[in-house]
C-alpha cells in the first residue's frame, strides 16, 4: 500500500479541479484511500490522513469517522500526534457523541504531562468543547494549574475555568481561592484572563459580586499604571499601551459599580482621567473611549461625568469614520431614557446622521431620532422624519411610517397638522404603511369633526393623482363615502374648495372598483362608500345601477355587499338612511404599534373593602383597582410601544361615589427600585360627587428589567372638611403590562 | 463570547472556520455561505458591523468584519464583547498571520491551514480573547513548532522516497515560476 499523499498534495490536487463534481469525486477517492488506512491502524501516517480530513471537513465533506482517529493521536506520544488530534477533536467532536468522553482520561493525564505545551493543548481542548460530565472530572486539575507560577499555562486555566463556569455553575466556589492573587501578576497574559474570570464570576453571582468589590482600587491601580506608564514596545498597539487590557478592565469596574455608590466614588477619578487623555486619532483611542462611556453611563456617576461622557458620544458622532458613528449611535440610544435632556443637545447631528449613506447608521439615527421627538421639536423633526421617509430604502419604510404615525399622535400640535402629516405619509410611502393604520387612521379622522371637508378635499385630490397604494385609496375612498357631502358642497374653510360634481366622485370610485391595481379589500371599501353616497348624493339610479352589477361578481365579498345593498334599496328602503348615518365619534382604544400591543382595560368589581388601613388588594388577576367606602380608583395600563417598549403607560381613573366632593386630591405613587416613575398632570383635583365625573391621570412606569409591576399609592384629599391620607399597594397588574 | 470566526475569500470559498458553539456540519456550512452573502454586498465606505444572520443568532450576535485584498475576516461575537476592540483584534491577528509566514497571501492559508488553527488557538480559546500580545504569540507558536520539527527529523531518512523528491522538485519548479511572473 503506497504511503498516503501529504496534504499539500491533497490541497493543489483539489484545487486543481473545474468543478463541483471533480472535486467531490476527487475527495470521494481521497476519503477511501483514508478509511482504509485506519482500518490498518497504521500509527505513522494517522496524522498526516487526519489532518486531510479536518481540510475536507472545512470544504463542507462528512468526516465524522474520523473522530476515533482523532482519539488514538490524542492517545500518543508524539506533540504532533497531540497536537492535530486535538485539534480534530475541537473540530469534529462535541458533547452530543458519546465518544468525547473518552477523552477525559487523556486531558487528564495531559494536563499534568511535564511539557508545557502539551498541558496548555489539554487546557484548550477542555476549554473549547468540555461537556459539563468533563469540566465535573477535570475542575480539580484546572484550579491547580490556575495556581502555578507558570504564565503560559496560568493564563489558559483561567479561560478554561471559565468555560468550565458556564457549563458547571455549582463549581464556581472552587475556584474563589485561587482567585485571590490572580491580579498581583505582571504578565499581560494573564491578568487580561483574570480579569475575564473575575467578570464572569461576578455576572453570575451577586455574592461573587459584592466579595470582589474590594478588587476595585486594585483594579483602578493597574489602569492607572497602564495609562501613566511610558511607552512599552511588548504592549503597544498604536501608541496605546495594552488597549486590550484596559478595555477589559473598564468593563469589569462597570459591573462592580453599578448600583454601589463606595465603587462608583473610587472609580469616577480613574474614569474623567480616561475619558480626558486618551488619544483619539486612531480606532484604540475611540475604543477605550467608547468603553469608558458605557462604564459612566451605567454606574452612579456624578453628573458632571456623565455631561461628559455625552459629550465624547455626541464627539464621535461627528467623527469620520463611520465604525464610531454607528457605536455612537449605539450607546446613545440605551441612554436616551435616562439621559434624555443631554442627549436632545446633539438632535441636530443626530438628524444629520439620517442623510448617511450607511444603512446600519441610518437605522439607528432614525430610531434614535424617534426616542428625541416631544413636544417642542415636533414640527422641525417631523419635516427631516418626512424627507427621510421619501429618500430611504424600502426597508426602512414600514418602520418610519409606523413611527411617525406614533409620534403624531403623541405630539400632534394642531389637528390640521397631524391630518397634513398623515396625508404625507400616505401619498409618499402608501404601499409600505402596515395594515393595522388604516383602522386607526380612519378613526383618528372621524374624531377630528372640524377637519372633515379639508380631509376628504384632500383624499379626493390625492385620489386623482395616484390609485396605486392601497392604504391610501382604502382611507380615501372610506372618507369619501363618510363626507361626500362636504366634498361636493364645496365647504372647506381651511383652503380653496375644489368643485367637484356628484358624477365625477362616482367616477372615480367606479374607476376603483374596475381598476387592476385594487385589491379585494379595497374594492370593498369602495363598493360601501359609493352606498353611502346613495344618501348623501341626489344621483340615485347611477349608484343603484352600479349596485346591482356587482351583485354577479366573482368575489364572493364583494358579491355578498352588493346583494344586501340591493335589497336595501329593495325592501327595506325605509331603513336605508338610518343604516348609511355618519359615523359617530368613536372610543379611543389603545393604539397598535408596531410590535405586539396588550391592551388591558381596568375594571373594578364591587367588593367593598371595610378596613381603612387595607395593604393589599388581592383581586383576580384580570381586574386591577383599589376601593374604598365608595370611593374608588380604576387603573388601565397601556403598553405603548414604540420607540421603548420598556414604558407601561397607566391611567387611572378616580370617581367618587358619595355625597361630597373630593377636592384637594393628590395622587402620588412609588415603585421599587428598579423601576422609573413619571407622573403627568392629573386632569384636576376635584373628584365630583355622586360619581359625576372623574379625574385622570397618566403614569408612565420605565422597567428595563421586565419585573413584575409593583407600586405604592398614596392619596390625600379632603372630603367634609377635613384632610385624608390613604396608603396602599397595587399588586396585580397585569403580566402583559410589565412583559 | 466570541461564536466564530471565519476567513473565506472574494467568492465564498472558506479559508479557515473555526466554531465555538455546537452546529451541526450542514448548520455549518449554511452560516458560512450565509455571512459570505451579508458580508459581500457591503460596500467598501459603510461600518464594518453587520447584525448577525438567522442562523447565526439573529441580531443579538453581531458580525465584524474586515477585507483584506481577496480575503474577509469575520468575527461573529455576542453582545459582551466591544465593537471597536474585536476590530483591533482582527487588525492584531492579521498582523501576526503576517509575522509568521512572512508577508501572508491567500495561498499561505490554503497551504497551512493547521498553522492558522496553531495561530488562533493562541490567541482565542473557548469564546474568549486570550492573548493579544504578538511577540508572546510568535514565541509560543514557533517553540511549538521546533518542537514538532525535533520530532519529524528522526523520520526524514525512513520516508524519504523517490516519489517525495520528485514532488520536491516540482514544488521548487512551480515556485520558481511564480516568482519570475
Amino acid at each position: 500500500m503506497p504511503a498516503p499523499i501529504r496534504l499539500r498534495e491533497l490541497i493543489r490536487t483539489i484545487r486543481t479541479a473545474r468543478t463541483q463534481a471533480e472535486e467531490r469525486e476527487m475527495i470521494q477517492k481521497e476519503c477511501a484511500a483514508i478509511r482504509s488506512s485506519f482500518r490498518e491502524e497504521d500509527n505513522t501516517y494517522r496524522c498526516r490522513n487526519v489532518a486531510k480530513l479536518l481540510y475536507m471537513h472545512m470544504l463542507g465533506y462528512p468526516a465524522h469517522f474520523g473522530q476515533l482517529e482523532c482519539l488514538k493521536l490524542i492517545a500518543s506520544q508524539k506533540f504532533t500526534d497531540k497536537r492535530i488530534g486535538y485539534l480534530g477533536a475541537m473540530l469534529l467532536l462535541d458533547e452530543r457523541q458519546d465518544v468525547h468522553l473518552l477523552m477525559t482520561n487523556c486531558i487528564k493525564n495531559d494536563l499534568n504531562h511535564s511539557t508545557q505545551y502539551v498541558q496548555g493543548l489539554a487546557l484548550c481542548t477542555l476549554g473549547c468543547m468540555g461537556s459539563s460530565e468533563m469540566c465535573r472530572d477535570l475542575a480539580g486539575e484546572v484550579e491547580k494549574l490556575l495556581k502555578t507560577s507558570n504564565s503560559y499555562l496560568r493564563k489558559k486555566a483561567a479561560l478554561c475555568a471559565v468555560h468550565v463556569i458556564r457549563k458547571v455553575p455549582e463549581l464556581m466556589e472552587m475556584f474563589l481561592p485561587a482567585t485571590k492573587n490572580l491580579l498581583s501578576e505582571k504578565n499581560h497574559g494573564v491578568l487580561h484572563t483574570s480579569v475575564v474570570l473575575l467578570t464572569e464570576m461576578c455576572e453570575r453571582s451577586p455574592d461573587m459580586l459584592s466579595h470582589f468589590r474590594k478588587l476595585v482600587p486594585q483594579l483602578v491601580r493597574i489602569l492607572k499604571n497602564l495609562i501613566m506608564s511610558g511607552y512599552s514596545p511588548e504592549h503597544d498597539v498604536s501608541g496605546i499601551s495594552d488597549p486590550f487590557l484596559q478595555v477589559r478592565i473598564l468593563r469589569l469596574l462597570r459591573i462592580l459599580g453599578k448600583g454601589d455608590d463606595d465603587s462608583s466614588e473610587a472609580m469616577n477619578d480613574i474614569l474623567a482621567q480616561v475619558a480626558t487623555n486618551t488619544e483619539t486619532s486612531k480606532n484604540v483611542g475611540n475604543a477605550i473611549l467608547y468603553e469608558t462611556v458605557l462604564t459612566i453611563m451605567d454606574i452612579k456617576s456624578e453628573s458632571g461625568l456623565r455631561v461628559l461622557a455625552i459629550n465624547i458620544l455626541g464627539r464621535f458622532l461627528l467623527n469620520n469614520d463611520k465604525n464610531i458613528r454607528y457605536v455612537a449611535l449605539t450607546s446613545l440610544l440605551k441612554t436616551v431614557q435616562t439621559d434624555h435632556n443631554a442627549v436632545q443637545r446633539h438632535r441636530s447631528t443626530i438628524v444629520d446622521c439620517l442623510k448617511d449613506l450607511d444603512v446600519s447608521i441610518k437605522r439607528r439615527a432614525m430610531e434614535l431620532s424617534f426616542a428625541l421627538v416631544n413636544g417642542n421639536n415636533i414640527r422641525g423633526m417631523m419635516k427631516e422624519l418626512l424627507y427621510f421617509l421619501d429618500s430611504c430604502d424600502p426597508d426602512f419604510k414600514a418602520d418610519c411610517a409606523s413611527g411617525i404615525f406614533l409620534a403624531a399622535e403623541k405630539y400632534a400640535p394642531s389637528k390640521r397638522w397631524h391630518i397634513d402629516t398623515i396625508m404625507r405619509v400616505l401619498t409618499t410611502a402608501g404601499s409600505y404603511v402596515r395594515d393595522d393604520s388604516v383602522p386607526n387612521l380612519i378613526q383618528l379622522i372621524t374624531n377630528s369633526v372640524e377637519m372633515h371637508a379639508y380631509t376628504v378635499q384632500r383624499l379626493y385630490k390625492a385620489l386623482l393623482d395616484d390609485i396605486s397604494q392601497q392604504p391610501l385609496v382604502q382611507v380615501a375612498s372610506w372618507c369619501i363615502g363618510e363626507y361626500g357631502d362636504l366634498l361636493v358642497s364645496g365647504q372647506c374653510e381651511e383652503e380653496e374648495p375644489i368643485q367637484v360634481s356628484e358624477d365625477e366622485v362616482l367616477d372615480v370610485l367606479e374607476g376603483l372598483l374596475v381598476s387592476n391595481l385594487s385589491t379585494p379589500v379595497t374594492r370593498g371599501y369602495s363598493l360601501t362608500a359609493i352606498m353611502k353616497l346613495s344618501t348623501r348624493f341626489s344621483s340615485l339610479n347611477r349608484i343603484k345601477k352600479v349596485v346591482s352589477i356587482y351583485g354577479s361578481s366573482i368575489d364572493v365579498e364583494l358579491q355578498q355587499r352588493a346583494v344586501e345593498y340591493n335589497a336595501l334599496f329593495k325592501k327595506y328602503d325605509h331603513m336605508r338612511p338610518a343604516l348609511l348615518e355618519r359615523m359617530p365619534i368613536m372610543e379611543k382604544t389603545a393604539t397598535n404599534g408596531p410590535s405586539e400591543t396588550v391592551q388591558t382595560n381596568g375594571e373594578t368589581d364591587s367588593t367593598i373593602l371595610d378596613t381603612k388601613h387595607l395593604p393589599s388588594i388581592s383581586q383576580p388577576a384580570s381586574q386591577v383597582g383599589f376601593l374604598k367606602h365608595g370611593f374608588s380608583i380604576q387603573t388601565c395600563a397601556h403598553f405603548r410601544s414604540n420607540p421603548n417598549p420598556n414604558i407601561a403607560v397607566i391611567t387611572i381613573h378616580a370617581t367618587n361615589s358619595t355625597e361630597a366632593d373630593m377636592t384637594e386630591f393628590v395622587f402620588q405613587a412609588a415603585v421599587p427600585k428598579t423601576f422609573q416613575l413619571q407622573l403627568l398632570s392629573p386632569s384636576s383635583n376635584v373628584v365630583p360627587a355622586f360619581n359625576q365625573g372623574s379625574v385622570t391621570q397618566v403614569i408612565r412606569v420605565l422597567n428595563p428589567q421586565k419585573q413584575q409591576l409593583r407600586m405604592r399609592i398614596k392619596l390625600t384629599y379632603t372630603h367634609k372638611g377635613s384632610p385624608v391620607q390613604d396608603l396602599a399597594e397595587v399588586n396585580n397588574f397585569p403580566p402583559q403590562s410589565w412583559q | 463570547m466570541i461564536k466564530a470566526i471565519l476567513i473565506f475569500n472574494n467568492h465564498g470559498k472558506p479559508r479557515m472556520s473555526k466554531f465555538y458553539e455546537h452546529y451541526t456540519e450542514d448548520t455549518e456550512q449554511q452560516i458560512i455561505r450565509e455571512t459570505f452573502h451579508l458580508v459581500s454586498k457591503r460596500d467598501e465606505n459603510v461600518c464594518n458591523f453587520l447584525e448577525g444572520g438567522l442562523l447565526i443568532g439573529g441580531s443579538e450576535n453581531k458580525l465584524i468584519y474586515r477585507h483584506y485584498a481577496t480575503l474577509y475576516f469575520v468575527f461573529c461575537v455576542d453582545s459582551s464583547e466591544s465593537e471597536l476592540g474585536i476590530l483591533d483584534l482582527i487588525q492584531v491577528f492579521v498582523e501576526t498571520l503576517d509575522k509568521c509566514f512572512e508577508n501572508v497571501c491567500e495561498l499561505d492559508l490554503i497551504f497551512h491551514l493547521d498553522k492558522v488553527h496553531n495561530i488562533l488557538a493562541e490567541m482565542v480559546m473557548g469564546g474568549m480573547v486570550l492573548e493579544t500580545n504578538m511577540s508572546e504569540i510568535i514565541t509560543q507558536v514557533e517553540a511549538q513548532g521546533k518542537m514538532e520539527k525535533s520530532e519529524r527529523l528522526q523520520d526524514v531518512f525512513v520516508e524519504f522516497s523517490h516519489q517525495d523528491l520528485l514532488d520536491f522538485y516540482n514544488q521548487m519548479e512551480m515556485i520558481q515560476t511564480q516568482l519570475t511572473r
